[in-house]
């Protein structure tokens, strides 16, 4: 089945007759809470923002504590944050004559570059014009590469794609099983981050070999796995995704690494770090924009994590807050220069295994979801919060997950693992799950071209219902704005302050001669304001 | 005596299913080595009926096998943190006729673990699968301070509040995490001389009442608790300790 556009002339989606009118006013309603939102981050800017432009101008290595060169930048400038700290790193470019790589060795040695007096402006200026146009050409280049795979091997290319995540903690294990499971089918992988790193507030430099949970995401990790995908595609002859975790208090960090190594997509939701990670949501909220507009300068696209919603909140009672947050999350996209096919909106199969007819519902607000964003690289979630030591039945859950994957066409299927209750997957749990996606897949290919569905059935009544209770929460929620409804817990049952978790320190009004070329450059590419 | 082996389908057959991973590459020679280490295990017979191909480097297979190796259930020892739950009825009449005062009960996901579903399930109001959580038993104060909660911040505020007992939830159990992190916990009680002064209480889905106590809680509960297990457990101690 082909993504179905929607036809001007149409009043409904064509199979679940969900109204556009509606659909409409959802968006319009969401554009509203989001241009509040977006007045505050317009006149903000964060010490990860200002970490993440030094980064893309060169500033990269660490001391001999491992403290990143951009934090012992920003570190020493916690007075001039506010006008913005890379015409200091470029000054000192201009005035020592120095590569950014020697530069940054002095950095890590003791030269505290706050302290050279600032020089000729029209000086500092042609040097971020150079350290720009750099940056543009070797993100150009790695846009094109990818582009170029892509065509060249899209004939082997099938949907939805087979997402899977490595996590053992050592990038070198990593490879391994990465490789493996590409050769086993995945179309994606997803080096999950170690416990804990989002609170970090620096991302870690240098190849690492332990974490738990996870893998730490630094940039030398990307650059090994990246490689690694590369050469395997190649034997295999398919473009394999490599994607982290664009979220926690480096998000702009993180995506600015992601673009220069080339990952290919970024979890990255505007409201993540705030209901899970109990990061601030001024600081959130303008650390995703930024981040946004350079994963979608190099094309990258983005996951966003409804999915989590529904294991706090129950997902039966609480789905229409999912496609409410997707709303959300698509409009500050947009403003952050995001056209809709990097625009990975998340949902998940997380019903109670026990309801009744749980897997209609489920079906129902897949297609939903599709019928309603039909541009979208929909991001699916397998069911997770409900699997338990019961690896059997996980994996019959795993297999009704996969239907309703292939037969509502989701685009990016991130696949269950019989064993979630129990640890990050072992290498035969990842090929039991692919193996059982491409059975699926395969046998099932046709599914929804052979069926229609009762008009007053429950999967179309379920989707009616669901959307129907989201443009009653926006209303809700663009009367109150953004704010006071996550401070209400009206997402994932979650309540945060306003000024509590963490980073809030982190946040600066950016003065009226703010100066970042590096936003200038983002903000001019992706056509923004 | 009472002898038992796993069972197939004949008393003693001894049968049983394994799967696993060898890095080896993939053939007969894979499918050999698999079948003799399931001997070297001591399985008495093996058949290795599925194999799969993981990578160039790496073999699946999925074997059954048998035993002769038995256990005496008699002689197997287990104390579960309680024998019978009370509902929560019972709880708060047992509290107000035995202990006459309400009980204080602070509770979070400490260390580095985000996960708060566990401990809500425990002690929030809604509770879990039907099961009322703590906040709502009128004899209980109950105040779950969430997750990524510091030890230090824990115990401050078990102090501050005069709690009766500490419940700790550890989800990632990665590496053994948690346990570094409960060690941690006690060292830090044991330092304040507090251990004895509150009823500590451990839970996860790799927690068991067992390992709690090795690492000097009072004890342990795992998957499928509620608020009732651990409400009893809590008041029949408290009891316990006042009588003493
Ligand atoms: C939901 C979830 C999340 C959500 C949590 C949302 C939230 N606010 O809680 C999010 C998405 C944020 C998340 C994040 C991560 N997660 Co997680 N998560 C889960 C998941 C799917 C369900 C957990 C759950 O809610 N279960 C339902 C509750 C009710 O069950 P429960 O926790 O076992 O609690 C019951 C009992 O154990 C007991 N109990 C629990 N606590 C207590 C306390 C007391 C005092 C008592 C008496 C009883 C008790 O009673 C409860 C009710 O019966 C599990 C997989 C699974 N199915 O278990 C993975 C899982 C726990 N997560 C895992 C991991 C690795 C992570 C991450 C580290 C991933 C990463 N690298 O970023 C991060 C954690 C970051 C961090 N700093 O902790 C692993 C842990 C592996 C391990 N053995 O260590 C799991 C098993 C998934 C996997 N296979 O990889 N996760």
């Amino acid at each position: 089945m082909k993504t179905r556009k929607a036809k001007k002339n149409l009043k409904k989606t064509e199979i679940l007759g969900l109204e556009f009118k509606k659909i409409e006013k959802a968006r319009k309603l969401s554009d509203g809470i989001t241009a509040n939102v977006q007045k505050y981050i317009n006149l903000h800017t964060t010490t990860t923002i200002e970490r993440a432009t030094l980064r893309l101008l060169g500033a990269d290595g660490a001391d001999k504590n491992g403290v990143p060169v951009p934090n012992i930048i920003v570190d020493k400038m916690k007075d001039k944050i506010s006008e913005g700290v890379s015409k200091y790193y470029l000054n000192a470019l201009v005035k020592s004559g120095k590569t950014p790589g020697e530069l940054n060795n002095e950095i890590a040695n003791g030269l505290d570059i706050s302290k050279m007096e600032l020089g000729d402006e029209s000086k500092i200026k042609s040097k971020a014009k150079e350290m720009v146009e750099a940056l543009d050409k070797r993100l150009s280049e790695n846009v094109k590469f990818r582009n170029q795979k892509i065509k060249e091997y899209s004939s082997n290319e099938k949907k939805p794609w087979i997402y899977v995540i490595v996590a053992t903690g050592n990038i070198y294990e990593d490879v391994k099983q990465a490789q493996a499971a590409a050769m086993e089918g995945a179309d994606i992988i997803a080096v999950i981050r170690t416990t804990a790193q989002s609170l970090l507030d620096y991302v870690p430099y240098g190849a690492t070999t332990e974490g738990f949970g996870g893998t730490y995401a630094t940039q030398e990790n990307f650059r090994i796995m990246r490689k690694a995908l590369d050469e395997v595609g190649d034997k295999l002859k398919r473009y394999i995704r490599l994607v982290n975790y664009c979220s926690g208090l480096c998000m702009p960090e993180i995506a600015a690494m992601g673009a220069m190594e080339r990952l290919d997509m970024m979890l990255n939701d505007s409201m993540y770090g705030i209901l899970f990670r109990d990061i601030n949501m001024y600081r959130t909220f303008t650390d995703q924009f930024f981040s946004r507009m350079i994963n979608a300068s190099v094309e990258i696209i983005i996951n966003t994590g409804e999915d989590n919603y529904l294991t706090t909140s129950d997902a039966v009672e609480k789905a229409h807050t999912v496609l409410t947050s997707q709303f959300i999350n698509e409009s500050f996209a947009k403003r952050a220069g995001m056209k809709e096919d990097l625009i990975g909106l998340g949902h998940a199969f997380e019903m109670n295994p026990d309801i009744k007819n749980g897997f209609l519902l489920e079906f129902s607000q897949a297609l939903m979801a599709r019928e309603i964003f039909p541009l979208h690289p929909l991001k699916y979630m397998p069911p997770t919060k409900f699997m338990t030591g019961d690896i059997f039945k996980g994996y019959a859950m795993n297999t009704m997950f996969n239907f309703v994957t292939k037969a509502t066409n989701q685009t990016i299927q991130l696949l269950g693992m019989l064993t979630e209750a129990i640890h990050t997957p072992y290498l035969q749990d990842r090929f039991l799950a692919i193996e059982n996606a491409k059975y699926v897949h395969n046998n099932i290919a046709d599914f929804l071209g052979e069926v229609s569905f009762k008009k007053d059935g429950i999967i179309v009544k379920r989707a009616k219902q669901v959307l129907d209770e989201s443009v009653k929460m926006l209303e809700e929620v663009n009367k109150i704005g953004l704010f006071d409804a996550i401070e209400k817990g009206m997402f994932a049952d979650v309540k945060r302050p306003k000024d509590g978790g963490k980073g809030f320190e982190g946040v600066f009004e950016k003065s009226e001669d703010y100066f970042n070329p590096i936003e200038d450059y983002l903000k001019n590419k992706l056509k923004i304001r | 005596m009472n002898l038992v082996k796993p069972y197939g389908d004949t008393l003693n057959d001894g049968a049983m299913q394994i799967s696993f991973t060898l890095p080896v590459p993939f053939g007969g020679k894979a499918k050999e080595c698999a079948k003799l280490y399931l001997e070297k295990l001591g399985f008495k017979k093996a058949d290795i009926v599925h194999m799969a191909e993981l990578s160039e480097s790496f073999s699946f297979f999925v074997a059954y096998v048998k035993t002769d190796v038995s256990i005496d259930y008699d002689s197997v020892e287990f104390t579960p943190a309680i024998d019978k739950a009370m509902s929560m009825d019972e709880v708060n009449a047992f509290i107000k006729e035995k202990i006459k005062r309400k009980v204080v009960v602070v509770g979070a996901a400490t260390g580095f673990d985000a996960h708060t579903v566990g401990i809500d399930a425990i002690m929030n109001m809604k509770g879990y699968n039907h099961h009322f959580g703590l906040e709502r038993y009128p004899m209980i104060e109950a105040m779950n301070m969430g997750a990524q909660v510091p030890n230090e911040k824990l115990i401050e505020t078990a102090k501050k509040i005069n709690a009766d007992a500490i419940l700790i939830s550890q989800i990632v159990t990665q590496k053994d995490s948690h346990i570094k992190n409960l060690t941690n916990f006690i060292e830090l009680i044991e330092a304040e001389k507090l251990r004895d002064k509150f009823v500590l209480i451990v839970g996860g889905p790799r927690i068991n009442n067992k390992l709690a106590l090795e690492l000097g809680f009072d004890a342990g509960f795992g998957p499928g608790t509620y608020a009732e297990d651990v409400a009893t457990f809590i008041v029949k101690k408290l009891y316990e300790k006042k009588v003493k």
